[in-house]
């Protein structure tokens, strides 16, 4: 990587930003038009649709809340491992790190539940409109859980050195990865009410 | 400005093949994307053999394909179909695209914004892996059982939704080239707001820069809603879902087994949400470097730069609102048809805005014919005609009697193949000297441009007679009576197309002699003003040996009172 490259570690004097928390915007921005593309495909299905399932006799609307309790919670813990970061406090960094990580998986493990039950009652993507729009949806949020428990278990378990090296890198990264995983938990925050409660 | 990277040379591996260099990844995008564009010509000029000679068998090269494909060198309709699908799809997202954006604004960008590399080079790195993943996985859908994906390259269900095996691997290919062009832009963006050399301002940008900066945004925003509808036609291909196909569907006269009740228009939306602005991420870069070219020839700035400049960012805008004027026979209703009618209308005025001042750029200056700017002055016209038989298709009456013609084929061609294809070849011509340090054969140069420029008109002009005569684009036996009467035109446009073909020779000839024995040139040799022609010819590692300081606009020639006609961007007054 070239040593040249400006506003790595340092935000740019004019825009206020790295490097990095400029490219993790734009990307988000495009995964808001990802996911934008999906809930406007709801809408048109479902205002064309004849029949939809009253959500919460199909849906597990206990356990859904659950999990959204949980994401919320590792959106804190994450703020909370951002900012030890900042304070340059590793062991409290990686407690709350390691947390983000922990509580990311219970959400995984919770979904897999969830769709052991529809599978056992023979709930299948293929059943109806309502049930192919439900899997890829939560399928596709499900998806990028899994990258962020990829992105952060890959700082909780490769970080040392560029925390000992570049420790304002370093915290700006875990910064972008917390702007990318509080996108994901906004996500959840939209699918909840639209598939489960209305 | 010395470093470590200096001191040690990489490895071959590292420095030419997964290279983090922008220089090189621009390169290779830029070689491999040629490739793809000659192989997707390919598919076409072998399917105008069945339009110029209906069910009559492929002489010479019929006999190598297998039962599947062509019978005793006759051309199946299924094989036909694969060709046109192919075609467009490996044109559009394989060559053109990749060539514009990747290629030429991977080596230029920053170079031209004076930075040392795109802001982050590894990911520069694996989106030109993940392009080329994408594009080996389209190939690869030719061997897979009965062939590649055949439902045009815009795939509308419900027939993509029941094609065979090929389409599944059309839409894996489409989400790694999604996915390539997503990281593309995140660098593009963030390279020309970030790295930008001090005194560079957002209006000193070349145009170029500019074009590139908008089509970023184009790519960043449109093509994941057509993610999405891969995701979507995925799972009605895989696991039985039914997001595209409506209620009781008869396919080949059977009941389609499954639950129904979803929208094959759905598709279409999200399509055509991202494929109109698609239009403008092809013909943007393209424009970017017809602006430099006609500068750079016709010794004087360009004119009126900066109301170019918003021009592009009102098309980058208005290109998110017209994407249902390709959707104005689906019965959408009038209040919306007239939405798309009245924006489609209005976005042709930024283009116009545009093309007159590049025209109007030509006024006056004492134009240097060289190769480059041949191609540059003929993609003006060429672009024109696009544009201008672009308007009967956006207003509703007389699209119902063209759409889906050749007409169509006609003013879209027109757009990309003599428009964009032109300019990027101008781009090629003009930018050589610096990638290699070596200029391409100005004769074999001119022995490229005149042949293209008939023959390319013998192709296209005839398509708005066929249309107009109502023959529909994607007919497998022009032998029907209303078709009949227009047939010696395909006959022509075949011979043209063969032409065409045979006019690339010089090109090729051209490229591969001159990268080892033309006419080696200075860093500076067509005099120009932006800052990539003010470092060496190929750059150093890091582009420049101090970083520039940029006290000029980019056009500054021919300023009054100084010696030489042309002021680098960053010099001072000589």
């Amino acid at each position: 990587m070239s040593a040249l490259i400006k506003y790595i570690d340092k935000p740019h004097p004019v825009t206020g930003v790295t490097n990095s928390k400029l490219g993790i915007w734009c990307f988000i921005a495009s995964e808001i038009m990802l996911f934008g593309g999906l809930f406007s495909a709801y809408v048109l299905l479902r205002s064309g649709s004849t029949t939809w399932p009253h959500a919460a006799t199909v849906l597990n609307v206990p356990l859904a809340t659950l999990n959204t309790l949980i994401l919320i919670t590792s959106s804190v813990t994450m703020v909370m491992a951002w900012a030890s970061s900042a304070l340059r406090d590793y062991n409290k960094f990686r407690m709350y790190l390691g947390l983000t990580v922990l509580l990311a998986l219970a959400f995984l493990v919770i979904k897999g539940i969830e769709y052991g039950h529809k599978f056992e009652h023979h709930h299948f993507p293929k059943e109806s409109i309502f049930f192919a729009i439900y899997f890829t949806m939560t399928g596709l949020h499900g998806l990028h859980v899994l990258g962020g428990i990829v992105v952060n278990s890959y700082f909780l378990l490769f970080g040392k050195r560029m925390w000992d090296e570049h420790p304002e890198q370093f915290t700006g990264r875990i910064e972008a990865a917390g702007l990318y995983w509080h996108f994901v938990d906004l996500v959840w925050i939209f699918l909840f009410p639209l598939l489960y409660l209305v | 400005m010395n470093h470590a990277s200096h001191a040690h040379p990489l490895p071959f591996w590292r420095k030419y093949i997964f290279s983090m260099d922008h220089k090189v990844i621009g390169v290779q995008y830029a070689v491999t994307s040629l490739l793809f564009l000659f192989f997707g010509f390919g598919l076409i000029s072998l399917l105008r053999w069945q339009l110029a000679f209906p069910s009559q068998p492929v002489p010479f090269i019929g006999q190598f394909f297998n039962d599947t494909q062509m019978v005793g060198g006759i051309m199946l309709p299924e094989f036909y179909n694969q060709l046109g699908a192919m075609h467009g799809t490996i044109m559009v997202f394989l060559g053109v695209v990749p060539l514009a954006v990747g290629g030429f604004g991977n080596y230029l960008v920053p170079l031209q914004v004076g930075a040392p590399d795109m802001a982050f080079p590894k990911l520069n790195m694996m989106s030109y892996w993940v392009y080329f993943i994408g594009g080996i996985v389209m190939l690869c859908s030719f061997f897979v059982p009965a062939g590649a994906a055949q439902s045009g390259w815009t795939s509308y269900p419900p027939l993509s939704d029941v094609a065979p095996l090929g389409q599944t691997v059309w839409l894996i290919g489409m989400v790694f080239l999604i996915t390539s062009s997503l990281l593309g832009s995140v660098n593009f963006i963030v390279t020309i707001v970030q790295l930008r050399a001090q005194g560079l301002t957002f209006f000193k940008m070349p145009f170029f820069v500019w074009a590139q900066f908008v089509t970023s945004f184009l790519l960043l925003l449109a093509f994941p809603p057509l993610e999405a509808a891969s995701v979507m036609q995925l799972m009605d291909r895989l696991a039985g879902t039914s997001f595209f196909l409506p209620s009781g569907l008869v396919v080949g006269g059977q009941p389609l087994a499954h639950t129904g009740g979803g929208n094959p228009l759905l598709w279409q939306h999200l399509f055509w949400f991202l494929a109109h602005p698609e239009v403008y991420v092809l013909i943007l870069p393209a424009l970017g470097i017809v602006a430099e070219i006609i500068a750079n020839n016709t010794r004087k700035p360009i004119y009126g730069y900066k109301v170019m400049v918003f021009a592009t960012i009102f098309l980058g805008f208005m290109s998110f609102v017209v994407w249902a004027h390709h959707m104005f026979l689906t019965n959408m209703g009038t209040s919306m048809s007239s939405f798309f009618q009245i924006t489609t209308m209005i976005i042709s005025i930024p283009s116009v805005v545009i093309l007159t001042a590049l025209i109007l750029s030509l006024w006056g200056g004492s134009i240097r014919f060289n190769t480059p700017m041949l191609f540059a002055v003929a993609f003006l016209p060429m672009f024109g005609i696009g544009g201008l038989t672009g308007l009967p298709l956006g207003l509703t009456a007389s699209d119902i009697h063209l759409h889906d013609t050749y007409y169509v084929i006609g003013h879209f061609h027109y757009v990309v193949a003599p428009g964009t294809i032109f300019a990027l070849f101008a781009g090629i011509y003009f930018w050589f000297p610096k990638v290699t340090g070596r200029k391409l054969s100005e004769f074999l140069g001119k022995l490229h441009f005149w042949p293209s420029f008939i023959f390319i008109n013998g192709i296209f002009m005839p398509m708005f007679i066929l249309g107009l005569a109502g023959v529909s684009r994607r007919l497998y036996s022009p032998e029907y009576a209303h078709a009949q009467a227009v047939q010696p035109l395909n006959v022509f446009i075949s011979y043209c197309a063969w032409g065409l073909g045979l006019a690339q020779i010089p090109f090729i000839l051209n490229f591969v002699i001159s990268l080892f024995a033309g006419k080696k040139v200075d860093s500076n040799p067509w005099e120009s003003t932006t800052l990539e022609w003010q470092t060496t010819s190929p750059p150093p590692h890091e582009n420049f040996e101090h970083e520039p300081v940029v006290l000029h606009g980019p056009y500054e020639y021919s300023v009054p009172g100084q010696k030489k006609d042309f002021l680098p961007q960053n010099m001072r007054e000589n």
